[in-house]
């Protein structure tokens, strides 16, 4: 690892270590012109609204290092972590296996990559199509964590399906961060073309050590794309997630998001569909779940920037212990947006005294003829129905698991890779019953 | 053969006394119809019985087979052996019967443990006539009062304790889920001893459950014990005749009127 100029800026993100990352130049002029821009950023405090009641004041980039070509890792050497999505997500298109922000491994099966669908690393595929696609969605909406992100960008998953090209099976990409003080930077982007299908499943998963994930998604749908995208987050505990999700719909997409968060000791996930055409239709959808000293911050974004658009978010999570979630969403209708019907509902359960929820919907209409809808609520689990179950005989801690699952199955119900109900069930149910692990043999 | 017995049991709420001194026994196979006003403590009775937390007893003793349960939380009393159908089932977004009967054999340990608790599910809805759309969705969300009281009935059925008290359980029901209920839990008493306390207003349901007592609850105590017969008392002449025919005082309401049951009608007075 080349020596960082730590001592005059603080921290080891500096233009030099930027410029020493290497690969494809249409990266590295990338990667030198948000190094420029670092260095003038000024670092978020949550005196700002829109990091109204985040951790970014405990930030600090000194304690982090980017990871350099993989800290290196070899080629072959496959990154863990995959879980059981890898294998349950069933029959895929594609699979890519991101180390540290590096991607080690990338496939596609041979029918789609002769019909044009790339599934490879962003630093390896053409740099007139990668220069073109890279920050066509991320870019309209910086912030001092991206600019930091574009600048120690050196691969990701680049996903691309050509024109009316259909696939069937899910692409699944697994992110694996590891090495105490690493700084990783990883790119996903799916781009589909007109008349294109495609499903994406990511997770991403780390170890137990002080870990940066600074992460950047772009899903870039063309006219009458349909995108699936599930995104399942499970960081280890020393982890900071600061995370960008961004959407782009032409005309008459459809995308189907939805996120799984359970891990991370701070996770921040910005989530942003942008309604750019008539007939785009976004859904978002999360599932939450903190314990420990977590804090789970999600910031929504459903910009109907085009007549004709329809939005729905449903965001649920549930809080123990000391742990925060955040959710902070806004529905954006813009002047002559006419007949866009955009919803979002929030809602928290707090199963512990220390723990808490923040829910802000906002709204920030300027056409007239519209429809919207917000709804947020956060509140302990029903003792009514605690007491109820305990009359059948259910013990407390399986009474609270059976109401918080219960409480997510709407949103289960929704995802949008069925197959992958299963696994996230169980790894919810795993968290939820962690704390207190119940005793069959507990009654006597 | 099992002994559910109450004894000289004392209640509050925010001292406020509502039971003052309930004794009553119940033995396996037995059904018990406990009858009274509005505000005589009924519903308090089956609370305190299970132990929800708002109350305070005071004394007294609630004893399964000479067992203390004062003092068990909730879930070990059903555990053990009881079963509260409530008037009001409590609406569980998401969560399933099966999950529910799940967890509820879980915590009676290994030795409780049904073999196929989903055929056992299966075939108690097919008895009780309960669609196998009530058994996908979340418990009671979007359940008429009928379906509710099918899904208590089902449950209780499928867990098969020691006694049940039923509160209200023909409150919310047309004639016939009345009488698949009551039908369903008659056979229990006999297929599996179960003995039972039913809260109820109405005659009918007695009538169906071939209650062995009916016992006259006012003012957080049994006035008086009988037969069937003080069923038939009641109808013809109401709570205050009935007192004044027995001889006996009817206490003052203790609790605030429960809210009247829109669903059912009143039979016979």
């Amino acid at each position: 690892m080349p020596a960082p100029d730590v001592a005059t800026s603080g921290h080891a993100f500096t233009p030099d270590a930027a410029a020493a990352l290497g690969g494809p130049s249409w990266l590295s002029r990338r990667r030198a012109e948000a190094a420029e821009k670092l260095a003038a950023v000024a670092w978020p405090t949550s005196r700002e609204e829109i990091w109204r009641y985040s951790r970014v004041d405990k930030f600090d980039p000194g304690r982090y290092c980017p990871s350099v070509d993989g800290d290196g890792a070899g080629p072959a050497r496959q990154a863990p972590g995959g879980g059981p999505f890898a294998a349950e997500a069933g029959d895929r298109a594609g699979l890519v296996v991101v180390r540290n922000g590096r991607v080690v491994h990338a496939e596609v099966e041979p029918g789609l990559a002769a019909a044009g669908v790339v599934v490879a690393d962003l630093a390896d595929v053409d740099p007139g199509l990668a220069a073109e696609r890279i920050g066509a969605c991320s870019d309209a909406s910086p912030d001092p964590f991206t600019v930091l992100h574009d600048a120690f960008l050196a691969g990701g998953a680049f996903i691309l399906v050509p024109d009316g090209v259909v696939v069937e099976e899910p692409i699944v990409v697994l992110h694996w961060t590891e090495g105490d003080g690493v700084a990783g930077f990883p790119h996903t982007f799916v781009g589909a073309g007109a008349s294109a299908e495609v499903a994406v499943v990511e997770r991403y998963a780390s170890t137990d050590q002080e870990i940066l994930v600074d992460a950047v998604v772009e899903l870039d749908l063309a006219e009458n794309a349909h995108v699936r995208y599930l995104a399942v987050q499970e960081h280890g505990t020393g982890t900071w997630q600061v995370a960008l999700q961004r959407a782009h719909l032409g005309r008459d997409a459809t995308l189907r998001s939805s996120a799984v968060a359970l891990g991370g000791d701070y996770a921040r996930l910005r989530s942003e569909s942008l309604l750019a055409a008539e007939g785009a239709e976004s859904d978002l959808l999360a599932v939450y779940y903190g314990d420990g000293d977590q804090m789970l911050d999600f910031r929504t974004l459903q910009d109907h920037a085009a007549p004709h658009t329809r939005s729905d978010l449903l965001f649920k999570g549930a809080v123990e212990d000391r742990a925060r979630s955040v959710y902070s969403g806004l529905i954006r209708v813009r002047p002559d947006a006419q007949k866009v019907d955009a919803h979002q509902s929030n809602r928290n359960l707090v199963l512990s005294e220390g723990a808490g929820a923040e829910s802000i919907p906002n709204l920030a209409i300027e056409a007239d003829d519209v429809r919207c809808t917000h709804a947020s609520a956060v509140g302990p689990i029903d003792d009514d129905a605690l007491y109820y179950l305990a009359t059948r005989g259910v013990s407390p801690d399986d009474a609270e698991r059976l109401v918080v699952l219960g409480f997510f199955e709407d949103v289960f119900g929704r995802l949008p890779l069925p197959s992958l109900e299963a696994p996230l069930r169980r790894s919810v149910n795993e968290k939820v019953g962690h704390l207190h692990p119940s005793d069959p043999r507990s009654a006597s | 053969m099992s002994v559910l017995r109450i004894s000289g049991l004392r209640a509050e709420i925010g001292g406020h006394e509502i039971l003052r001194g309930v004794d009553l026994e119940v033995r396996s196979g037995e059904v018990h119809a406990l009858m009274g006003p509005n505000g005589s403590g009924k519903s308090t009775l089956a609370h305190v019985i299970m132990g929800r937390g708002d109350y305070d007893v005071t004394g007294g003793s609630v004893t399964l087979d000479g067992q203390e349960l004062l003092g068990l939380p909730t879930w070990q009393r059903a555990a053990r052996g009881l079963f509260l159908a409530m008037q009001y089932p409590v609406e569980l977004p998401g969560v399933r019967v099966g999950d529910l009967l799940q967890a509820a054999r879980r915590a009676t340990g290994p030795a409780a443990a049904v073999p196929d608790l989903g055929e056992r599910i299966t075939a108690e809805a097919a008895r009780l006539g309960v669609r196998d759309e009530f058994l996908a969705r979340g418990l009671n969300v979007e359940f008429s009062g009928g379906e509710k009281k099918r899904a208590e009935t089902l449950q209780l059925a499928v867990l098969e304790p020691a006694f049940a008290i039923l509160d209200e359980i023909d409150s919310g029901l047309d004639v016939d889920a009345l009488a698949d209920v009551a039908r369903r839990i008659e056979a229990m008493t006999t297929e599996t001893g179960l003995g039972v306390v039913a809260i109820t207003h109405y005659a009918r349901l007695l009538r169906e459950l071939r209650a062995d007592r009916v016992h006259i609850f006012a003012g957080g105590r049994v006035v008086a014990s009988g037969g069937p017969e003080l069923a038939a008392g009641l109808e013809r002449s109401g709570y205050d005749g009935l007192a004044a025919e027995l001889g006996v005082e009817l206490p003052a309401p203790v609790a605030p009127p429960e809210p009247a049951d829109p669903f059912a009608e009143p039979v016979g007075f």
